[in-house]
């Protein structure tokens, strides 16, 4: 279980912001996907070993989930760990 | 010097050609035997002298681990200019074409990758006039 640390820690990086952005968009993502997406909608032209980092980061915050089907690998986002800050601070009894 | 031919990896020339010409309808231009494999071309049939399209054996032991590792990451082995990515997509997907992602605006293009069920993703782009 990712602690609450992990999520900001990955939250702080603005091109990690911009992949949820756009996983945010539709989900089942292959990297080549998000990579076209970050360079052509958000001229981010990291390294594609750059933006895989960027995946394990977010995933290992459980922001994303990664799905193996067959021989092709998609990134999902989950929204989980975002609701469990919103119940924290923004719930008020 | 001109280019006059592209190729695509194939594991398996007769499924191949039987998948670029019936599913995706380009024509058969050359298939010249050479020991096990043929020089086996085909072309648009909107373009038939132009680029040739040949379908390659993929039997070099680096070929099927260099198309695994693009297929796991998504990378098209090559690309594919349409007019319509939608009615192309709905037409793959009509003939059983798996996509690894739907038509998707990437900046001036619109884009989709298909499975060429012979170890490769495939795109087919359209890019707006400017």
């Amino acid at each position: 279980m990712a602690g609450v640390g992990d999520v900001f820690k990955a939250l702080a990086d603005p091109t990690r912001r911009t992949i949820l952005d756009e996983l945010a968009d539709r989900d089942d993502q292959t990297l080549f996907e998000i990579c076209s997406r970050l360079l052509t909608k958000h001229r981010l032209d990291s390294t594609r070993q750059a933006i895989s980092q960027h995946l394990d980061v977010l995933e290992a915050a459980r922001l994303i989930e990664v799905r193996r089907e067959g021989r092709y690998k998609f990134h999902s986002i989950n929204r989980a760990p975002l609701e469990h800050i919103a119940d924290r601070w923004l719930e008020r009894s | 010097m001109r280019i006059y031919v592209t190729s695509v990896l194939v594991d398996d020339q007769a499924k191949a050609l039987a998948f670029y010409t019936e599913t995706l309808g380009f024509v058969k231009k050359n298939d010249v035997p050479l020991g096990e494999a043929s020089w086996l071309t085909v072309v648009s049939p909107d373009d038939r002298d132009g680029t040739e399209l040949l379908l390659e054996p993929d039997g070099h032991p680096a070929a099927k681990p260099f198309k695994a590792a693009l297929v796991a990451d998504g990378i098209p082995f090559t690309s594919f200019a349409v007019d319509d990515v939608d009615a192309e997509y709905e037409r793959l997907r009509a003939r059983g074409v798996r996509f690894t992602q739907p038509p998707t605006d990437m900046g001036p293009a619109r884009t989709a990758v298909f499975d060429d069920t012979c170890g490769n993703l495939i795109q087919v782009v359209h890019v707006a006039a400017p």
